[in-house]
């Protein structure tokens, strides 16, 4: 088996006394989606925060490919091609899906931005993961929260993310936004993309994840296989921190 | 109103500005019959052209700051200061050091007031951007402070008069560029506008993207060339007092005809000046990623920073180019009025707001542009001279131009909210 396209081992970090995350182990396979759950306070966005670079652990390393990647800022998390998809802060609303899109990695040609190179190689990535998208001119104020959500992730897509953090990916939307979102993500599962999905609802992601790994109070509760639980042993896991038996992965 | 409106889609006509135009011809020809035919005259509009362009090269560099969702209250007292400290160094410092009436005095002072204004923006940037001081209460100290210190450059004493040079760009009798030079600018802009629609249009076909029809193409490049076609002949059809134009026909040593010479005056260097920057910036606003990240910002902080944008920076550079601008203004107000007084540009802060507001900046960020900007700045400058042309005092001018303010606001937030999407 080749080496996991993340692993995160034995990763600590406190805060002012508080161990927000405590020895905590996690990887990911490549096309493979990871559901971290946990409580509001249970670490995992801490945990993630220090893949996206935004926190660096006081113990552990970092993987990718197997080789510890040293990861002191976003912009080095950018440099290993994982991208972080923020639930509701990612996008400027005034701003059409184009220049989001692009947004601070403009296409320009003798100093002036490339509008029309930036909306053909946006019409090719968005078209991609949803064929139905039209609007690339509106502002994305005036988008559902699906559309909004295929703008994020055709700017991960589009420049080479092979890692996405997505947080709370569904969790503003409707019924229908909810399946375009489950099929932009098997989409990208298909392109070898390894997906972490955060959230703190059990039902946002069961049936997007192939494994399930839960967090509680800093500590990692424990990883399953999605297809060997039912949602009862996870809610176990989720609320009183305790392991299905046989069901470990 | 339905098929208005897809005939305006069909054309691409933002609908907001045109709306702005209609209502400003709308004013121009109320105070028209009203002054029996005295306001749409070429006079009349080349003094209004002239009494525009100081507010509306602040407007250009407001809409920036409102678009990033700032304010900046101190533009009219940096604009007294600025223009104090470059009368001092033009009238008592550079004529004892260059001799009186050189030639680099007007390039001196020039630069310094640009250089002046764009530091004092850039203070006002670095305490907004870096030491997180809100823009309101920075700008506010700011109107006060520079206030105060265009009192202290002469001890309240007016400078006059300025250097001879310098006051051409001001715009008075001999500040124009003459009737030839007015055709041949107008001329280069129309075929500019026509090339740069071409090239769009093209580019546009060779990406696969729709494009307008090709009627309403033509439709929208003729009505943009008639502007600056139409402005330069009504500049051009006014005539040059008979004194002024004996003058200047005298030091030019050029032939007197019978019956007197006829000279007209042709577009005045300060409405140059707006052209220039308001292209300069709009540009750089629009086309740059400068201008993609001002408008990020006004659209959501958060995204731009985690898009890589460095958001202090930012503020301080939008902050020096309003500085700069203000800098522009300082030497174009005070060369209009030959002189430098410490209460120059005195609540001009409000008046250029107040322009990019009507022009449709909202002050909660992100949306604004620089042609709506100088369309306000008309708008005000419209009502103020029209009511004193009427006989009307200051005091009716401001709660006339206070009143259409708050109703131009009030009618764009009924139009945004009918709007479908």
């Amino acid at each position: 088996m080749t080496a996991p396209l993340v692993e995160m081992r034995n990763i600590s970090i406190s805060f002012g006394g508080v161990r927000a995350v405590d020895d905590v182990s996690i990887d990911l396979q490549p096309g493979e989606v990871v559901g971290l759950l946990g409580h509001n306070g249970a670490g995992k966005s801490t945990l993630i925060k220090i893949l996206s670079g935004a926190y660096q652990a006081d113990k552990g390393e970092i993987l990718i490919d197997g080789k510890v990647a040293d990861i002191k800022s976003s912009r080095d998390a950018r440099d290993h091609r994982i991208e972080t998809i923020y639930q509701n802060l990612a996008l400027a609303d005034n701003l059409d899906a184009c220049a989001n899109l692009f947004l601070g990695r403009e296409m320009t040609s003798m100093g002036l931005l490339d509008e029309p190179a930036m909306e053909a190689a946006a019409r090719k990535v968005i078209g991609r993961l949803n064929p139905n998208f039209k609007k690339y001119h509106a502002p994305v104020s005036a988008l559902s929260g699906g559309q909004r959500q295929s703008v994020a992730i055709a700017r991960a897509v589009h420049f080479d993310a092979r890692i996405l953090i997505m947080d709370e990916p569904t969790a503003a939307l409707g019924v229908q936004e909810t399946k375009m979102v489950a099929e932009l993500i098997q989409q990208l599962k298909r392109e070898g993309i390894g997906i972490f999905l955060i959230s703190h609802d059990l039902h946002d992601v069961f049936d997007l994840s192939d494994r399930l790994s839960v967090m509680k109070n800093g500590k990692l509760v424990g990883t399953v296989r999605t297809q060997d639980v039912t949602k009862d042993d996870v809610l176990g896991m989720i609320i009183l921190g305790k392991q299905p038996g046989a069901a470990a992965a | 109103m339905n098929s208005v409106r897809s005939i305006f889609s069909r054309l691409e006509i933002d609908e907001r500005l045109l709306g702005m135009i209609l209502c400003l011809v709308g004013i121009w020809i109320g105070f028209h019959l009203l002054s029996d035919g005295r306001f749409i005259t070429p006079r009349n509009l080349y003094n209004l052209s002239l009494q525009t362009a100081s507010v509306a090269i602040m407007a250009i560099g407001m809409v920036l700051i409102i678009i990033i969702r700032q304010i900046d209250l101190s533009v009219g007292s940096m604009l007294g200061v600025t223009a104090m400290i470059i009368g001092v160094i033009q009238t008592f410092w550079l004529p004892q050091i260059l001799g009186g009436g050189h030639p680099l005095i007007m390039v001196i002072a020039v630069v310094c007031g640009i250089t002046i204004g764009a530091a004092l923006g850039g203070l006002n940037g670095l305490m907004i951007g870096y030491l997180g001081v809100p823009s309101f209460v920075v700008t506010l100290g700011g109107l006060l402070i520079w206030r105060g210190c265009a009192w202290w450059v002469t001890q309240g004493q007016t400078v006059a008069p300025l250097d001879e040079n310098f006051t051409l760009l001001g715009g008075g009798v001999y500040g124009t560029i003459g009737e030839t030079a007015s055709w041949i600018c107008a001329i280069v802009a129309a075929v500019v506008i026509a090339f740069a629609a071409h090239r769009r249009r093209r580019r546009h076909i060779s990406f696969g993207f729709p494009v307008r029809p090709a009627w309403a193409e033509i439709a929208v490049v003729v009505a943009q060339c008639a502007l600056p076609l139409g402005f330069a002949a009504i500049m051009n059809a006014y005539e040059m007092p008979a004194v002024a134009a004996q003058k200047l026909a005298e030091a030019k040593g050029w032939d007197i005809p019978e019956g007197g010479i006829h000279i007209f005056m042709g577009i005045p260097i300060p409405v140059l000046i707006l052209v220039a920057l308001a292209i300069g910036v709009s540009l750089l606003l629009n086309k740059t990623r400068f201008g993609r990240y001002v408008f990020a910002m006004g659209g959501n902080l958060e995204a731009a920073e985690r898009a890589g944008i460095n958001v202090k920076r930012m503020t301080v550079w939008v902050f020096v180019l309003m500085g700069a601008l203000v800098g522009v203004s300082a030497i174009v107000a005070s060369a209009r009025l030959q002189s430098a007084g410490n209460s120059i540009g005195q609540l001009d802060e409000l008046r250029v707001i107040a322009a990019a507001v009507i022009g449709g900046c909202t002050l909660a960020g992100g949306a604004g542009t620089i042609s709506g900007a100088i369309l306000g700045a008309i708008v005000i400058q419209s009502l103020q001279s029209g009511m004193s042309l009427l006989g009307y005092d200051a005091s009716l001018q401001n709660i006339v131009t206070g009143l259409v303010l708050v109703l131009a606001v009030y009618i764009d937030r009924l139009y945004q909210q009918r709007r479908p999407g």
